[in-house]
């Protein structure tokens, strides 16, 4: 999977729920993430170094 | 079944609640006041005489033939604009009233070419009937005098003829104009004898008129004065079915009028309750394609894109497709393989094809046309109010005092139900219209919009939370409403975010360029003025924050405590005929039929214990995701049904690339597509006059689809999908689509009280049928959300990453016109082009001078993913900076130019929102001559060599 736009992808969720506040956010990414990625998608994901995703993104990774 | 027209009652149908009883020629009859005494006499199957009255348009009174007389009352009275009174004692042939009429019908026919024989309404004239019904037999006045029987004949529109020497001057065809469709382009010009109808202005044919050609007329007009120029190629039907159109999601119902296998023509069926006998251009008169010289009905296969397509048997396409797929899945795993619904087929069918993705190739990645459209509404709508789809029936526009269109083009995507809300608007409901351009619904005849709110693209969550902003800190919201239906807490949360001041109009004034007066004004009318409704189309959707913008909708309405009742409510405008049903019936890749989480053991045990597989419990990939997979390699084969994605998804290229690199593309359809160009297997498909089914429109009312005539191709949709299956080892065997059904509604709660037995004897019925609902839902969150409390979603504004600059520093917005639809697969093979042959771009005025460019120029349009060349139509429909196009053709191929940004939760394209830049050009581009060049050499069939 093309690595840029699962980052993309994962960055723009947490920005559009950042509002919520930092912990709502951070679940509701990886929830995001948890229902509507592909098995190949979260792994990619998984497998990347998370220091091009933002803080919220990176820190719902870590719950995947 | 012989040919009957639809019966008409002469005046429109009475709501009142108060019966009348009177006596017509001795009956006792009873009936709705406000009745006329017309409607009452057919209604107990009498018939009065007329002609300038029909059930579609109000009474006129000007014909003299529905002449009646009333015990107790003097003369004798139109029974058109007569209406029913208690007691009433009433009279309708009598040998007074019998001299009248036949005198009256004297001077009509005295004036009327007595060509009947070879007339083509000869038969199916209410003319002709009329004069039978008075016992005309002379004409005491003669023929000699002056007359219009040399007015011009006026074939200018390609669907229908004017004779304007057949004309009664009835006034039906204006009435209907005004009245049904609400174009108001048609007028009695003259007075007295030189009355006559025209279309437009002096000079005008019908062509060149503001006519729409929705065929209100037609149907009107008692002669043939206004008639189909089928009918008069191929004669009067003989025969008719009742069946759904296959265009927008209005879901218009139409009566096809058949003689022998042939169409003659669609008349829109009175009793359709989402159309309510009213249709648009498409649906009554483009069903041409059907029938087109570009359909291919047998299927074709080729080892490779650079191979040219080679016929074979069902047998071999069948047994070739189901083998590599097995191959496939054998080599790659079940992940590999996936597939894309079609919104334009039946319900059964999209059920099969997901079914066949899911239970035979292994996997969830499955997918369907709402991806790029209305998968937003899906999202935003099920998080706020717990359903996936729009909560009013189209009536309810009657009941509403305030309308939001916003991000919608109701007269040019939604016709027929443009024509509903202008009625409304007419009787006076208050319009707010929020839209980059201005929209015919902005200033069109007796309609104009209290408010337009010309945002700059990619705005909607900013304007929206501006507009929450003023109606919570100005103390409108609905307390009593919130308090008794929604969540309390999170309604706080969010009241307090969209209170802040950095969310107020004048602050965000400078982003959404909507002056704050007008914003505040508009957000004080919606909250107060009574019965609040929004309408929303795809330019709510189609934006990196679409589904942050549906929920901001509903945030609204929760706030203002408009859901729940008539007149109020959420609606998004489906796009295609069944975008609603394909979504319903288990098209997205992270849920099963009935929107229910794919990871739900219990849902998916439900489905395991009928198909008698075990299902993938993770959610499959999205269209964009299944092109990017195939680029890796990860995704190999595709079964795409109905759907043209090449040229309906955004970045060409980038899909262009995805399924060149696929192992296996089969594509079911029509037509030899765009996307075909790239296919190793065509399997031809069967239009919706060749199969029996339903589809569900955007007011989720599931309506039969009925078989007019046998599938060219020779088989339906559905029963190539169950062949596949076939022949890749599942067992099925239904043997007709109610049988689907039956497994639809065992396994899906909100279709649990649906049959093909039920919509027949009912006619249609809106989801959830169920125990609680068994007889359906016109009006969804009566007495509480679906989800329980309504859930306020705190939306902030992101502006999108798509930036104008420099380089690129205008924005592209794309729609679409209402001759064509969609990709155009369809309406570019009817005679709907003579009024929009070639893709356009418009241009502000100041933004056109700028770059020298005049009307009519060739332009370049490019993006950084893309660039194509088309015309510039200089307007200021549009705000500077802003330019708008199509992509109803493939010539232009306008996704050339869109981005691959898509909406955060449902990667739905940006496609309202592309920097572009636009320069003067004197030709194609390269993509559009290579893609030319390329597309006709892929379309290329081998031509069998005889055998020896």
């Amino acid at each position: 999977m093309d690595i840029e736009r699962l980052r993309y992808m994962a960055n723009q969720i947490a920005r559009n729920l950042a509002a919520q506040g930092e912990e709502a956010a951070v679940a509701g990414t990886a929830q995001h993430i948890r229902d509507f990625w592909d098995p190949r998608m979260k792994a990619a994901i998984l497998a990347d170094t998370l220091n091009n995703l933002d803080p919220i993104a990176q820190a719902a990774i870590k719950r995947l | 079944m012989g040919y009957e027209p639809q019966t008409d009652f002469g005046t429109p149908e009475s709501r009142s609640d108060v019966a009348v009883t009177l006596t017509i020629d001795g009956r006792a009859v009873t009936v709705p006041a406000g009745t006329s005494v017309m409607r009452a006499a057919a209604e107990c199957g009498g018939q009065i005489p007329k002609l300038c009255a029909t059930d579609s348009v109000k009474a006129f009174g000007s014909c003299r033939m529905c002449l009646i007389e009333v015990d107790g009352m003097r003369g004798t009275p139109a029974s058109c604009t007569t209406p029913v009174g208690e007691g009433m004692v009433v009279h309708t042939q009598t040998p007074r009233l019998q001299k009248l009429r036949k005198g009256v019908m004297e001077l009509y026919i005295s004036d009327h070419p007595l060509d009947c024989l070879t007339c083509s309404a000869n038969n199916d004239c209410e003319l002709q009937d009329t004069a039978a019904q008075v016992g005309l037999r002379d004409v005491r006045f003669g023929y000699d005098g002056a007359n219009h029987l040399g007015a011009e004949l006026d074939t200018s529109n390609p669907y229908f003829d004017f004779d304007p020497s057949k004309c009664i001057a009835c006034s039906r065809c204006v009435r209907a104009c005004d009245e049904v469709q609400g174009t108001l382009a048609l007028t009695i010009d003259g007075r007295g004898f030189a009355s006559k109808v025209s279309a437009g202005q002096a000079g005008d044919d019908f062509l060149s008129s503001e006519c729409v050609s929705c065929g209100a007329c037609v149907q009107a007009c008692p002669t043939a004065t206004l008639q189909e120029k089928a009918v008069k190629e191929i004669g009067k039907p003989e025969r008719s079915v009742v069946t759904t159109c296959a265009y927008c999601g209005v879901g218009c119902t139409f009566r096809a009028e058949m003689r022998g296998e042939q169409l003659v023509r669609m008349v829109p069926w009175k009793d359709g309750k989402a159309n309510r006998g009213h249709s648009c251009v498409k649906g009554r008169f483009a069903w041409g394609y059907a029938n087109h010289q570009d359909r291919i009905n047998q299927p074709m296969i080729r080892e490779s894109v650079d191979d040219p397509w080679r016929v074979v048997s069902w047998e071999e396409a069948l047994s070739y497709t189901a083998n590599k797929l097995n191959a496939i899945k054998a080599a790659h795993g079940p992940r590999a393989l996936g597939g894309i619904t079609s919104s334009r087929c039946t319900n059964e069918e999209v059920w099969l094809v997901q079914k066949l993705i899911r239970s035979g190739f292994g996997s969830n990645n499955v997918d369907t046309c709402a991806r790029v459209c209305h998968s937003p509404t899906g999202y935003g709508l099920s998080k706020t109010f717990g359903t996936s789809a729009g909560t009013q029936d189209f009536d309810s526009v009657m009941d509403a005092d305030v309308v939001i269109v916003i991000g919608a083009n109701p007269t040019d995507g939604h016709p027929v139900f443009a024509s509903r809300l202008k009625r409304r608007l007419r009787q006076g409901a208050k319009l707010i219209v929020i839209d980059p351009r201005r929209i015919d619904l902005v200033r069109s005849p007796h309609i104009e919009a209290d408010y337009h709110l010309p945002l700059q693209p990619g705005t909607n969550v900013a304007v929206l939370t501006a507009i929450a902003h003023t109606i919570v800190t100005e103390g409108l919201a609905d307390e009593a409403f919130i308090k008794e239906r929604c969540d309390r807490d999170e309604y706080q949360d969010w009241a307090a975010f969209v209170s802040q001041e950095r969310h107020s109009p004048e602050t965000l004034e400078p982003v959404t360029r909507v002056p704050a007066a007008d914003l505040r004004a508009a957000a004080r009318l919606y909250a107060t003025g009574g019965n609040g409704a929004i309408y929303y189309g795809l330019g709510v959707t189609e934006h990196s924050q679409g589904s942050s913008t549906v929920m901001s909708i509903a945030n609204l309405a929760m706030a203002t405590g408009n859901i729940g009742r008539r007149g109020v409510g959420v609606n998004p405008l489906r796009g295609q005929n069944n975008v609603q049903g394909s979504c319903d019936m288990g098209s997205f890749p992270h849920e099963l039929p009935g929107y229910r989480h794919i990871s739900g053991a219990e849902v998916r045990a439900s489905f395991e214990a009928d198909w008698g597989v075990t299902l993938d419990a993770e959610p499959g990939l999205r269209i964009p995701n299944m092109l990017d997979a195939a680029l890796d390699g990860s995704f190999r084969a595709i079964y795409i049904q109905g759907e043209d994605i090449l040229q309906s998804d955004p970045n060409t290229h980038h899909v262009a690339a995805g399924l060149k690199a696929m192992e296996l593309v089969i594509v079911h359809d029509l037509f030899l597509n765009e996307t075909a160009n790239y296919a190793h297997v065509f399997l031809p498909g069967s239009t919706f006059l060749e199969k029996t089914g339903t589809f569900t429109n955007a007011e989720r009312r599931i309506q039969m689809v009925r078989k007019v005539m046998e599938p060219a191709n020779g088989y339906a949709d559905w029963e190539v999908t169950q062949e596949l299956a076939k022949a890749m080892g599942l067992g099925w065997h239904y043997t007709d689509t109610g049988e689907i059904m039956d497994e639809i509604a065992r396994l899906t709660p909100s279709f649990a009280g649906v049959s093909h037995a039920r919509l027949e004897a009912e006619g249609s019925l809106q989801w959830p049928v169920n125990a609680a609902n068994p007889d359906g839902s016109p009006i969804m969150h009566v007495d509480g959300f679906v989800r329980g409390k309504g859930k306020f979603m705190v939306t902030d504004y992101v502006p999108t990453d798509e930036k104008t600059g420099p380089r690129y520093p205008l924005l592209l917005t794309t729609g679409r016109v209402l001759s064509q639809y969609n990709v155009g697969a369809q309406t570019r093979r009817t005679g709907n082009n003579v009024w929009h042959q070639e893709d356009v771009l418009e241009m502000h005025p100041l933004d056109a001078e700028n770059r020298g460019l005049k009307d009519g120029d060739w332009t370049r349009l490019a993006s950084r993913t893309g660039e194509t060349t088309l015309r510039v139509t200089v307007t200021d429909r549009v705000a500077p900076g802003v330019v708008y196009t199509t992509f109803h053709h493939p010539a232009t191929q306008a996704n050339v130019v869109t981005t691959e940004y898509s909406d955060w939760a449902t990667n739905c394209p940006e496609y309202k929102v592309t920097a572009v830049q636009v320069l003067p050009s004197n030709g194609p581009t390269d993509w559009q001559e290579s893609y030319a060049s390329w597309s006709e050499r892929s379309r290329r069939i081998a031509v069998l060599e005889p055998a020896e």
